[in-house]
């Protein structure tokens, strides 16, 4: 699992509340959850988006509530691949089970800056930062996870028979 | 090595004799929830699987409470979804409008929860069971199919931290002070992926409310879960309420916690979590008048009878404040039967305030109470983010009952400690 693009930065303790408001939680359509995508944190992040950036973020991303609508508008929005300090029990594996990438390392999420180009192997554990040319060493996902990312996700692991 | 209370549930149900922390494990479930909101995603990933029956009619339990009654068309078609499918698949426990509750005071209510079975629930609150000695957690809508489908889910199993808790509450402290204590002392992520442990002689002064109120927010230090010993407050309260035979598991002597927090309930005031996280816990040492625009009274960690007295005892006789709408949600129906029987809805609509019937509504800005630009509230609901009760550039402030109270009557951020005698 291979990820390239750009990066569009947060800070600590991003919620699922300024990632999807709850105002928009009348709906679970994708396109239109994109549409609303971290509008209380940053109202630009939608018009600048590419398909294929990647978010690094501080500490405890994704923390709050439960809704499987943050990761999912995150992933509808275009992103490829979250890089955090850490996240939310929560959100981490509702992204996982979704087969939204993201991945914990603290060293990295401290030092990429906003608009970087950075270029992240999972499988290998290495993420490199295309415009500084430093690179950070990432710990693999435990195999039980793995069978459920390389699967595309939850369901389609239950479906495969696998778990 | 011993096991912590949540490991040893865990093991129970994943057929295992020992587990340890960061071990992966699928494990059965004894209940899998969901609401109007988390569901219909659930409700569709399920039917993606090609799975023609929900593993267990009477496993699946799904209350419509977000937006009922339904605040707009699309909420509606929502809870036609969940209905519908219930419908199909004839799931014994379906509350909907007039049967319904805020889920997390429902189902203990209902006797749906009892000590020692696992929980998962599309709901990150779904932790506030850990009162009786359950484990239970929040998890997404992916998870929730995943258990209605096959009656498991995978878990990581978490280190603890052991919350001992001594000395006794004093008058017009409660649960949430606690919590709010607890989550200023360790930070929004200082339990993460871990479990709060709460014990020690402390815990068996705490009514079952509270300890229901302290678990619901364990959520809101990170944690996986939180989770009391059992005792026979927790037993006659099962009992009371028609729950299952409970299994008591103990943590061993010698169970590993990366760490332990002592907290004397007797030290503990009254505390208001400032905007905008639920870590910026103040005392009424730190805390200026502020004034405040709405007060909303109700929620899963604060809408039970018990909470509604506390309210009721300050508001009684009294107006609230010019200019302050205070809203009052009793948490479930029987709650609401109950106040009104106890006269506490009186007290309430002649101080002022309005009462409404059981919803999540105003917690996450739904509906019912939603925040102006530039508006403050203060709440006895369970978060304080950046635009969580409406306009993002309104004002959150997160405390008991009684605190809210207090503040309804004087228009400002008030300590139940300066309108009543101690």
């Amino acid at each position: 699992m291979k990820y390239t693009g750009h990066v569009i930065r947060y800070g600590d303790n991003v919620d699922t509340d300024v990632i999807i408001p709850a105002r928009y939680l009348n709906t679970s359509d994708r396109a239109e959850l994109a549409k609303h995508c971290m509008e209380d944190l940053d109202a630009t992040f939608v018009g600048r988006v590419q398909q294929g950036d990647i978010l690094v973020a501080g500490l405890n991303f994704g923390c709050g509530s439960s809704r499987e609508h943050a990761p999912i508008a995150i992933q509808a929005s275009g992103i490829s691949l979250v890089i955090a300090k850490s996240f939310a029990r929560i959100f981490y594996r509702n992204a996982i089970n979704i087969g939204l990438a993201i991945v914990e390392c603290p060293a990295a999420a401290e030092a990429i800056a906003e608009g970087d180009e950075v270029e992240a192997d999972l499988d290998a554990g290495i993420i490199r930062n295309l415009t500084t040319g430093a690179e950070y060493s990432t710990e693999p996902f435990p195999p039980f996870i793995q069978t459920i990312i390389t699967h595309g996700g939850l369901m389609q692991a239950v479906r495969d028979g696998v778990l | 090595m011993g096991m912590t209370m949540t490991q040893k549930i865990l093991a129970a149900h994943a057929g295992a004799d020992h587990v340890q922390a960061g071990q992966l494990l699928l494990a059965d479930l004894d209940r899998v929830l969901g609401n109007d909101i988390t569901s219909p995603v659930a409700i569709r990933a399920f039917e993606g699987l090609g799975i023609k029956q929900v593993f267990h009619r009477d496993k699946v339990v799904m209350v419509m409470d977000h937006f009922v009654p339904n605040k707009d068309i699309k909420a509606a078609e929502q809870c036609k979804m969940c209905r519908d499918f219930c419908g199909q698949q004839d799931v014994t426990h379906f509350y909907d409008v007039g049967r319904m509750g805020i889920e997390h005071a429902l189902l203990p209510e209902q006797g749906l929860v009892t000590a020692g079975d696992l929980v998962i629930g599309a709901d990150s609150h779904t932790c506030t069971y850990g009162a009786l000695g359950a484990f239970s957690t929040g998890v997404g809508s992916t998870d929730m199919a995943c258990g209605m489908a096959t009656g498991k889910a995978w878990f990581k199993v978490p280190a603890a931290i052991k919350v001992i808790l001594t000395g006794k509450l004093r008058r017009y402290v409660s649960g949430k002070d606690v919590i709010l204590h607890l989550i200023g002392q360790i930070g929004v992520d200082g339990a993460l992926y871990r479990s709060l442990e709460f014990t020690g002689e402390g815990m068996h002064t705490l009514s079952i409310s509270d300890r229901l109120c302290i678990a619901n927010m364990a959520i809101e230090a990170g944690a996986k879960n939180g989770i009391f010993a059992v005792d026979d407050l927790t037993l006659a309260y099962l009992k009371e309420h028609g729950a299952a035979e409970p299994h008591i598991y103990e943590a061993d002597p010698d169970a590993e916690y990366e760490q332990t927090i002592e907290i004397d309930l007797s030290q503990i005031e009254p505390t208001v979590a400032f905007p905008h996280l639920p870590e910026n816990a103040k005392t009424f040492d730190a805390v200026e008048k502020i004034p405040v625009d709405q007060v909303v009274i109700g929620s899963c960690t604060n809408g039970r009878l018990e909470d509604l007295r506390a309210a009721a005892e300050i508001m009684a006789g009294r107006q609230c404040a010019k200019g302050v709408r205070v809203i009052v949600i009793p948490a479930t129906q029987q709650i609401y039967l109950d106040a009104m029987a106890e006269g506490l809805l009186k007290i309430f609509i002649e101080s002022g305030a309005v009462v409404s019937t059981p919803t999540c509504g105003p917690c996450l800005g739904g509906y019912m109470g939603i925040l102006a630009k530039g508006e403050r509230a203060i709440t006895t609901t369970n978060r304080n983010f950046v635009g969580r009760m409406g306009h993002p550039e309104s004002e959150v402030y997160l405390a008991s009952p009684a605190t809210a109270a207090a503040s309804a009557l004087t228009g400002l951020i008030t300590s139940p400690w300066e309108v009543m005698e101690q």
